[in-house]
């Protein structure tokens, strides 16, 4: 099984409106979001059955035992984090949302009063019927967001189910999750947005995309909201040698589209005939 | 006063908020702590830049005193380390710099160097300091970098104006841990209802006093608003769609600072409805 992933660095450009198009234009068997912060393509999936759900647990958290600590400061000299600190009462606590996981405290502790316990990162959910869909919450404030990434790309594969090619809705910037993200697609489709801070941050995920062994192809979102620019990103494609995928303009009725839960493709509109267009393009640049 | 912009998703109009708040200030400084994808410098166009470059650190084994005991590979917890060929391997993407190893190996055989992730860049525009942080590609956490923005902005005077990274993961609630207010951008779509929920939440968590600007308003319905009033938050303002503001903020320019006062006077009065709300 292929898998094609969408990213755009920038937020906002239209990775699930345009994900979703490709989910419904391909009738894909098998698709995820690993936008595990902010995951929204099953608001437009419309999923009848239940998901089954799972705990991610992420790195562990460490936990002093009052009784036995002997306030002797160790563990907070040691701490990289600053994950712990002196509470009100002068008690050493562990901050949870800074602590890492990594066990310094507990290996320097002279009494064992130290332990690293399980902490939940976030939820998973596989749908399955005679579709897979795979995704994913964060939990507030939480980190390890590449781990759980991973995680909700091994549970989309770990059905078994005939499907030749997967459609993946990634999430926006360069970091962890995007680079978990990365690994063993074929292919990545970039959502660009014809601004400034668009074709910066378009630079900037395309160098990132670079270090993998994928094909990277480009398309221009809202593209009649900035024309020049839209033009500009064109001719660095080109400069570049990148496959360029389309223009799709902006369109309000794909914005109802979408508040209706339903997919840009499902109703008649210059943006929908546009996705329909880039959607054969990506395919062709896939299969070439 | 700190004042922290931030959205679940992306795209919502963060930078366009904070710069323009930023720049209708007598004085201010502009922290751009999304160092993941930093686009704020492209607006303000920063004079007399300085960069300082932002590193973490990296265990280094002395292969000549390295027995293998391997205690270090057990110790961490990220797999950042292996023993193979008679050689300890650090993959340094995964280290989370805690310096475990270095502490345990019995044969004092790790020390550490410095890694560049990426720099924090200062300048000037106007009546507007900026600094940003920008995590170099194929790096993957941005944290160090937002944890030094931040630290240099522990006794500022002036007001701060603290642009974050989308979402509500550690990199955003890195961001807005001194922050006395939070502005929250949505919306008024499916997708930026549901992310909002995600980003109040967040705030609740850390007891800051927030609020919300809906950017991006159209006529009919707003899925943004009703839920603002539904679950009792406090609507800032509303910003609506707008193209002549669409293309100057495409075209990086800096709304408020152009002509037309009508912008001016929009994210001065946004502005100030914060101000009175951190006062109160």
């Amino acid at each position: 099984m292929r898998q094609l992933l969408i990213l755009s660095g920038k937020g906002g450009t239209g990775k699930t409106t345009i994900a979703s198009a490709f989910i419904k234009l391909l009738n894909a068997k098998v698709y995820a979001d690993c936008d595990v912060d902010a995951p929204n393509l099953h608001l437009v999936m419309n999923q009848s059955t239940v998901p089954k759900r799972t705990d991610f647990y992420g790195l562990p958290k460490a936990e002093i035992n009052r009784d036995l600590c002997l306030q002797c400061g160790l563990c907070e000299q040691y701490c990289r984090f600053d994950a712990i600190q002196i509470d009100e009462e002068g008690c050493y606590e562990v901050q949870y949302y800074e602590c890492e996981g990594c066990g310094v405290c507990e290996a320097i502790c002279p009494v064992e009063a130290v332990s690293l316990q399980p902490a939940i990162a976030g939820d998973l959910m596989l749908y399955v019927d005679d579709t897979v869909f795979s995704t994913a919450q964060l939990r507030i404030g939480a980190g390890n967001s590449g781990l759980l990434v991973t995680e909700v790309k091994n549970k989309m594969k770990s059905v078994d189910i005939d499907a030749e090619l997967a459609i993946i809705d990634g999430s926006p910037g360069i970091g962890c999750p995007v680079i978990a993200s990365l690994s063993g697609v074929d292919m990545v489709l970039i959502v660009a947005e014809p601004s400034i801070s668009g074709l910066s941050d378009m630079e900037r995920i395309i160098k990132t995309a670079e270090g993998f062994q994928l094909k990277i192809a480009v398309c221009t979102n809202k593209y009649d909201s900035n024309i020049e620019i839209t033009e500009k990103i064109e001719a660095w494609c080109r400069e570049m040698g990148l496959p360029y995928a389309g223009r799709i303009p902006f369109d309000s009725q794909a914005v109802k589209a979408v508040n209706n839960g339903l997919s840009v493709v499902d109703v008649d509109c210059p943006a929908g005939r546009a996705v329909k267009d880039v959607f054969r393009r990506t395919i062709k640049i896939l299969d070439a | 006063m700190k004042i922290a912009v931030l959205s679940g998703k992306g795209g919502t109009g963060k930078t366009l908020i904070s710069v323009n708040m930023a720049a209708v200030l007598q004085k201010s400084v502009y922290i751009d702590c999304d160092v993941e994808e930093p686009n704020g410098h492209l607006f303000f166009k920063p004079v007399d830049v300085r960069s300082e470059k932002v590193s973490v650190k990296i265990p280094v084994a002395d292969d000549n005193l390295c027995n293998g005991c391997r205690k270090c590979v057990d110790f961490c917890k990220y797999n950042a380390l292996v023993y193979v060929n008679d050689r300890l391997m650090v993959f340094e993407d995964i280290c989370h710099s805690c310096g475990g190893c270095v502490l345990l190996c019995p044969e004092r055989a790790l020390s550490e160097r410095d890694k560049v992730i990426g720099e924090v860049r200062g300048g000037v525009s106007e009546n507007v300091t900026i600094i940003s942080g920008v995590l170099n590609t194929g790096e993957v956490s941005g944290t160090p970098i937002i944890k030094e923005l931040i630290s240099r902005i522990s006794r500022e005077e002036r007001p701060v104006i603290i642009d974050c990274p989308p979402g509500s993961a550690c990199i955003v609630m890195e961001s807005i841990k001194d922050a006395d207010y939070c502005i929250l951008v949505a919306e008024p779509t499916l997708f930026g209802v549901h992310n909002l929920d995600m980003v109040c939440e967040l705030v609740r968590l850390f007891d800051k006093p927030y609020g919300v600007i809906v950017n991006k308003c159209m006529d009919g319905e707003n899925p943004a608003e009703e839920y603002c009033v539904k679950n009792g938050i406090r609507i800032l303002g509303k910003i609506p769609y707008d193209e002549e503001l669409g293309r100057l903020n495409s075209n990086g320019l800096i709304a408020a600072w152009v002509e037309s006062k009508r912008y001016r006077e929009l994210f001065k009065s946004l502005y100030q409805k914060v101000a009175g709300e951190v006062q109160a």
